[in-house]
C-alpha cells in the first residue's frame, strides 16, 4: 500500500479515511454502490453523511442505496497537476437524481468544454486506491439509458 | 432619532499596512503582523499601553500578537473563517467597545503567503468532511475548488465569459494608478481571456495573486479617538453583518448566488439606515474574478444576470458611478491568502482622503469580505467623519 508501484493506475492520488459516522459510506462505496442518507422524519435525502438531518433536524435518519445517476451542475477543467491524477482533470459538482449534490471527478470525458454542457447525464463508477473506493462519473452513452 | 443608537459612536481611528506588500522573504508572518500593529498605533497617536483588546485570526493568534507588542489584552478575539475574517473581527470589535468590554480593539493581520516565512503548514487531516469529500478529487487549492460554481452562474444568469475577464481589465484599470500594486499594466478582454489556462474557466489574470504582508486597525469610541487621537480624520462604522453557508463550496444550496453576501449585507445595509444608491465607494473581496460579480448581484447593486454588464460598460473603472476595488484588488494589488484587511484598508484611506487612486467626494463605502470558498462572509459600511 506504501510502496511506489511502477505503471500503476494511480498510487498517489489522495486516500480520505473515513470517521464512525461516514463508514457506512465508505463500506458501500468498496462494494460498489453510492450509499446516502435519507431523513425518516422529513423523507428528504442528504449528502455528506451526518448523524442528523440538515433539513429537520430529527435524529431518524436511514442509509440507502442511491440510483447512481446524476446531471453535470458545474465544473473546472483543473491544468494544476494534483499527485497522481492526468492533466488536465475535471473537477465537478453532480447532482444526484435523489437531489443532493457532491463533488466528484468526471472519467472516461474529453475533458473539453465542448464535451461537458451543463446537465450532461452521468453514471456512478468506483475508482479503486488502495482499499479505499472513490465515487466518480463518468457520461452515460447513447445506448445506456 | 430618539431612541436609536448613534451609529457613529464607532470609529476606526488608525489603520496602517504593512511598509511594503508583495515578496517579502526578510519578514516573517509575526513581523507582519506586528509591524503594521505599530504603524496603526502610531497613525492613531497611541501608545501600546493604551490597547486593551486584540483581534486576530488563529495562526499565530492574538495571544502571540499581543504578547509579542508587549500588550496584555483584556478582551480577546481569535475568529478564523478566512479572509473576510477581520471584517468580523471590527464587527465584534464595535460590540465590545459598546459593551464597555475595551477601549481600543488593535485588528491585526500578516501572512508571509508567498514567502511561506514562519507560516504554519498546510492542513495535512485525511478524515475531515472536506478531506474525504473533495480533497479527493485532485483538488489544488482555490483556483481548483473556489472556481466551481462560476459556469452555472454563467448559464443561469447570462453573464458571459468576456465580462468574467472584464472584473480583471477593471481592475488593472485602478492598479495602474497605485505604485504599491503588484500588476499595473493595463491588460484587455484579449490579454485575460489569453493567458495561461489555470482550471477553466479560469486564466491566470482571473485569478489572485499570492503575496506577503499585513494591514491593522484600532478601532475605538468616538469619545475615546476624540480625547486621545491625531487630527486625522475619523472612520465611523455605520454598520455591519455577518453570516455562513458551507464550509464545502460543493455543498452550496445554489451555485449562481452566495446567501450570506446577501445576509452579511442585508444586516449592514439595515444597521446603518442606508441603501445601495448610498455607496459612493465598493471594495468586494476578489479572490477570483467571479466573486465581484456575484457581490454585485447579491447586495443588490445590480439585477440578476445584469453585473457583467456593469462592469463591461466601466461603472465600476475610474470615472465610472460605482468605483469598486480602487486599489486593484486581490487580482493586481495584493492578496496574501486572507484579503480582508487589505479591503478595508483601501475603504479607510479613500474615506479618508489619502488613498493612491482617489475618488472625489467618497463619503460612505461598503466592504464586503469573503471566507473561504463561498464559506463565510461579512459587511462593513464605513463613513467618512
Amino acid at each position: 500500500m506504501t510502496s511506489p508501484q511502477s505503471g500503476g493506475s494511480a498510487p498517489d492520488k489522495f486516500v480520505p479515511k473515513a470517521t464512525p459516522e461516514t463508514q457506512p459510506y465508505w463500506d458501500a462505496a468498496a462494494a460498489g454502490r453510492l450509499d446516502i442518507q435519507r431523513c425518516t422524519a422529513c423523507e428528504r435525502p442528504f449528502f455528506y453523511p451526518r448523524t442528523s438531518c440538515p433539513h429537520c433536524g430529527s435524529e431518524k435518519v436511514a442509509w440507502f442505496t442511491a440510483s447512481g445517476r446524476a446531471t453535470l451542475y458545474s465544473y473546472v477543467i483543473s491544468e494544476r497537476p494534483a499527485p497522481g491524477f492526468p492533466t488536465p482533470t475535471v473537477i465537478a459538482t453532480v447532482e444526484l437524481e435523489e437531489g443532493p449534490r457532491m463533488m466528484t471527478n468526471i472519467v472516461d470525458v474529453d475533458p473539453t468544454p465542448e464535451a461537458l454542457p451543463l446537465d450532461l447525464p452521468l453514471q456512478v463508477r468506483f475508482e479503486q486506491r488502495g482499499e479505499v473506493a472513490v465515487p466518480v462519473f463518468a457520461p452515460i452513452d447513447g445506448g445506456d439509458r | 432619532m430618539s431612541g436609536q443608537r448613534n451609529n457613529r459612536d464607532v470609529v476606526i481611528m488608525g489603520a496602517a499596512e504593512t511598509d511594503e506588500v508583495g515578496k517579502l522573504p526578510h519578514l516573517s508572518t509575526l513581523e507582519l503582523h506586528t509591524q503594521s500593529a505599530r504603524r496603526a498605533i502610531a497613525d492613531a497617536g497611541l501608545t501600546k499601553d493604551q490597547i486593551d483588546g486584540l483581534a486576530t485570526v488563529s495562526t499565530p493568534g492574538p495571544v502571540q500578537v499581543a504578547h509579542a507588542l508587549g500588550i496584555t489584552p483584556t478582551y480577546l478575539d481569535g475568529t478564523s473563517v478566512g479572509g473576510t475574517s477581520f471584517l468580523l473581527h471590527v464587527r465584534h470589535a464595535v460590540a465590545a467597545i459598546r459593551a464597555g468590554y475595551a477601549d481600543v480593539v488593535l485588528v491585526t493581520h500578516g501572512e508571509s503567503g508567498r514567502s511561506r516565512v514562519g507560516a504554519p503548514p498546510y492542513p495535512r487531516q485525511s478524515d475531515s468532511p472536506l478531506a474525504q469529500f473533495e480533497m479527493p478529487y485532485g483538488v489544488m487549492g482555490p483556483p481548483t475548488t473556489f472556481t466551481v460554481p462560476t459556469l452555472r452562474f454563467l448559464h443561469e444568469t447570462g453573464n458571459t465569459l468576456e465580462q468574467l475577464a472584464e472584473v480583471a481589465v477593471a481592475q488593472r484599470r485602478w492598479s495602474a494608478r497605485n505604485p504599491r500594486a503588484m500588476f499595473r499594466e493595463e491588460v484587455g478582454v484579449d490579454d485575460v481571456l489569453g493567458a495561461r489556462m489555470v482550471a477553466y474557466p479560469f486564466t491566470l489574470l482571473m485569478c489572485c495573486l499570492v503575496t506577503d504582508g499585513g494591514g491593522a486597525l484600532a478601532v475605538a469610541s468616538r469619545e475615546f479617538a476624540e480625547a486621545h487621537g491625531t487630527d486625522k480624520p475619523l472612520v465611523s462604522v455605520l454598520g455591519t453583518g455577518e453570516a455562513a453557508t458551507t464550509p464545502m463550496v460543493s455543498q452550496m444550496e445554489d451555485m449562481t448566488t452566495c446567501r450570506q453576501f446577501t445576509l452579511s449585507s442585508q444586516r449592514a445595509f439595515k444597521e446603518a439606515g442606508v441603501g445601495t444608491t448610498d455607496i459612493d465607494h465598493l471594495m468586494i473581496y476578489d479572490a477570483f474574478a467571479h466573486v465581484p460579480l456575484y457581490g454585485l448581484e447579491d447586495m443588490g447593486f445590480v439585477g440578476r444576470g445584469e453585473s457583467g454588464a456593469f462592469v463591461a460598460e466601466g461603472h465600476t473603472s475610474p470615472g465610472g458611478r460605482l468605483p469598486m476595488n480602487t486599489n486593484g484588488g486581490g487580482l493586481s494589488y495584493t492578496h496574501t491568502g486572507m484579503y480582508g484587511m487589505f479591503a478595508i484598508q483601501e475603504s479607510v484611506r479613500q474615506l479618508r482622503g489619502e488613498a493612491a487612486a482617489q475618488v472625489d467626494g467618497v463619503e460612505t463605502s461598503l466592504v464586503l469580505g469573503n471566507g473561504g470558498m463561498f464559506m463565510s462572509a461579512a459587511t462593513l459600511i464605513l463613513g467618512r467623519g
